[in-house]
């Protein structure tokens, strides 16, 4: 007996109509995506490459410190020096487009997922064929529904780097200790209070260590998204691979590398409450101007500490 | 003193089938048997009693005995399955949603046993957390939080985090929090208990301090029989989520309702919980004096009652002093004078608010039993060197 499932066939029927007969959805999609990639990407590029190194190299400083600062000016030089900073900035682009767009649905299923079991148990599944499914099998549909180039390259890594962000968020305001949770209620705050003054401030820290992992997730993507022409840093890997050149592979490689740093570092800056930073504060900096003697001594004592 | 909070007949009953696991609860079946049928947990059973308003109530019990679902069927934060709950005369198990955010608002507060602080917030955030909720202005909420860290002594710390404090000042937080919105109920959940013993003993002085500046309704849940006796106006006891046995802590002590009861016993110190007119023993012998020609017929009493020692006092229980055998006949010996002559002047009597602790050495130096007298000087019995004994040993 001859038992076989069609499963293929099914999914190709109905990826072709959906083709045939939600073309207008998916042009309006393609549009909305494309308007926010390209968007960023001229932004990006069009402000002068000292002016955005030097803005990169200040808010490291500000938000990590002196040695974490150093780390980012000798890095952007090297970017610059190869001669990727566009293609930094393409990449850039597109992983910042990607990450808003995961952000802004996946933190909402997050927060709807933390407060309904029958939500987390419809959504796990779909997240784990999210994360698990090899990016190469929707890169396919995703070329014939938005055609080549950076939109379905973003929405690649849309799917790919959303997970996190709804798990975590999920894990952190199901993990708010139950007493915090009461004393809000006690205290008299409704639904919306509850989760906007108690559930998500308490549950910041892995909220933002989500926020993190969708960012080096869409990161990750750079380089099988430029397989269908999302261009930027993959791109170079890509042709150094095509090209069996080994120093321009090389070269894209370390662009990725240095990109995903700067982001991981600053984004974990950012998630972490003020009394741990290491970084030296607008307002340190204001009274070391105003009264050098006793301002310094601060911040010595403020960098001192971070060692 | 009015009614502040009435219990009747509460339930609360955590599963699937809560109707079933109530009518079998109201039939009586323990809680055991409902989890075995039903697999439902009896959480509150049959709960009725009243706390009068400035009183301090605590509820004791061991852990899973329900007296942590009870304290919070008091502002539902779990609801109950069947029964009232009446504050001030309302209802709180029929109020809507908005009613009971307004009455939680305005009318409860809670201290949580792990502070349960917000830890993003400064202390004085964290203290004008509940007016901040309600709709008050920022600086308002604020000058009303400080005040309340000003009553328990951490105005200095207002801007520090929760996490820079130690665990009975966080607890202080805990309290200023509850307290900033002036609320007549306040709930405590095992307040102190995550506290070291030192700092529970702070604690416990400084809510009895707040308590005698601003007497609200306290209900205190706690596990610890030391602090129920030192904070307790009247002390409920819960078993499997039953309530055993109300009462003030000496009636408690004294009497026990069941093993249950007598089991927190053990191992408390007695000596602290008791004072001395709590086991003063009325069996002595009494002579009351009227005119002076008492000296023969005390002299017989002693005799025929085979007594060495009796107790004289007036005709308003006033004492007047402890004569013995002895004395008494050396006195009619002389052929004269009065039954004061034969008064015992090496014992003196104790007052009744003397703690156990102290009461041992003078009733182990005294040659006869000691008689112990009110705050108006009048007799109210005698404790001896055996009775003292029973007492210290029935704790033990």
């Amino acid at each position: 007996m001859d038992f076989t499932i069609p499963l293929g066939d099914w999914v190709a029927l109905i990826v072709d109509w959906l083709q045939s007969n939600a073309a207008a959805i998916f042009d309006g999609i393609a549009a909305g995506i494309d308007w926010l990639v390209s968007g960023l990407e001229s932004i990006l590029i069009g402000i002068p490459t000292i002016a955005f190194a030097l803005l990169i190299v200040i808010v490291c400083l500000w938000q990590l410190g002196w040695r974490f600062a150093l780390f980012a000016v000798v890095s952007l030089l090297l970017l610059i020096g190869m001669d990727l900073w566009r293609e930094t900035m393409q990449s850039l682009a597109l992983i910042t487009a990607a990450t808003i767009v995961s952000l802004a649905m996946g933190l909402p299923l997050g927060i709807w997922a933390s407060r309904s079991d029958r939500v987390q148990a419809v959504l796990r599944p779909i997240l784990d064929l999210m994360q698990t499914l090899p990016p190469f099998v929707y890169l396919i549909p995703a070329a014939m529904f938005f055609g080549i180039g950076k939109v379905p390259g973003a929405i690649a890594t849309i799917i790919f780097s959303m997970p996190p962000a709804v798990r975590l968020t999920n894990l952190g305001i199901r993990q708010v200790p139950k007493e915090i949770v009461e004393a809000g209620l006690a205290f008299g705050c409704t639904r919306r209070q509850l989760l906007y003054r108690v559930q998500i401030p308490n549950a910041l820290p892995t909220i933002m260590a989500g926020v993190n992992q969708t960012i080096m997730l869409a990161l990750s993507m750079v380089v099988i998204a430029s397989m269908i022409g999302a261009g930027g840093l993959g791109n170079t890997v890509l042709t150094g691979i095509q090209r069996l050149d080994v120093g321009l592979g090389f070269e894209g490689g370390i662009g990725v590398v240095i990109l995903a740093i700067i982001l991981d570092r600053l984004t974990q800056g950012f998630g972490q409450p003020p009394e741990k930073k290491r970084g030296l504060s607008p307002r340190l900096l204001l009274r070391w101007v105003r009264s050098p003697g006793r301002g310094k001594e601060d911040a010595a004592g403020n960098v001192a500490r971070a060692r | 003193m009015a009614e502040k909070i009435e219990v009747k007949d509460l339930y609360k009953i955590f599963g699937n089938s809560p109707e079933k696991a109530l009518s079998m609860a109201k039939e009586g079946v323990s809680k055991g048997d409902i989890l075995k049928q039903t697999g439902n947990t009896l959480g509150v059973d049959s709960a009725s009693f009243s706390i009068q308003e400035g009183e301090v109530f605590v509820v004791m019990g061991l852990s899973g005995s329900g007296k942590s679902t009870l304290v919070r069927l008091f502002n539902r934060l779990i609801e109950p399955t069947s029964g009232q709950v009446s504050i001030d005369g309302r209802d709180i198990v029929q109020m809507t949603q908005k009613e009971l955010i307004k009455l939680r608002r305005n009318d409860v507060g809670m201290v949580f046993q792990s502070f349960a602080l917000m830890p993003h917030l400064s202390v004085l955030d964290n203290a004008a957390f509940g007016l901040s909720i309600s709709g008050y202005e920022t600086a308002k909420a604020r000058e009303m939080a400080m005040a309340a860290l000003e009553k328990v002594g951490l105005d200095d710390y207002a801007r520090s985090r929760p996490n820079e404090l130690s665990g009975g000042m966080q607890q202080r937080v805990g309290l200023a929090r509850a307290l900033a919105h002036d609320p007549s109920v306040l709930l405590m959940d095992e307040a102190f208990s995550a506290l070291d013993p030192l700092i529970r003993t702070d604690m416990q002085n400084e809510l009895l301090r707040l308590q005698q500046q601003e007497a609200r309704t306290i209900v205190f849940i706690s596990h610890d029989l030391d602090e129920a006796m030192r904070i307790g106006d009247r002390v409920a006891i819960m078993q499997d989520g039953e309530i055993v046995q109300i009462g003030t802590p000496d009636e408690i002590v004294r009497n026990p309702a069941n093993d249950y009861v007598q089991a927190f016993f053990r191992g408390v110190d007695v000596s602290q919980v008791f004072s001395a007119g709590d086991i003063a023993s009325r069996g002595a012998m009494t002579i009351v004096a009227r005119g002076d020609n008492l000296v023969d017929s005390a002299l017989s009493r002693l005799e025929k009652n085979e007594s060495d020692y009796a107790y004289v006092h007036d005709r308003d229980r006033r004492y007047r002093g402890v004569i013995s055998l002895d004395s008494i006949k050396s006195v009619r010996d002389r052929g004269s004078g009065s039954l004061a002559e034969a008064f015992l002047d090496d014992v003196s009597p104790i007052t009744a608010d003397t703690p156990l602790s102290e009461l041992l050495g003078p009733v182990a130096e005294a040659r006869c039993p000691l008689p112990v007298v009110d705050a108006e000087g009048r007799y109210s019995g005698v404790i001896s060197k055996g009775g003292l004994l029973r007492v210290m040993d029935r704790a033990s």
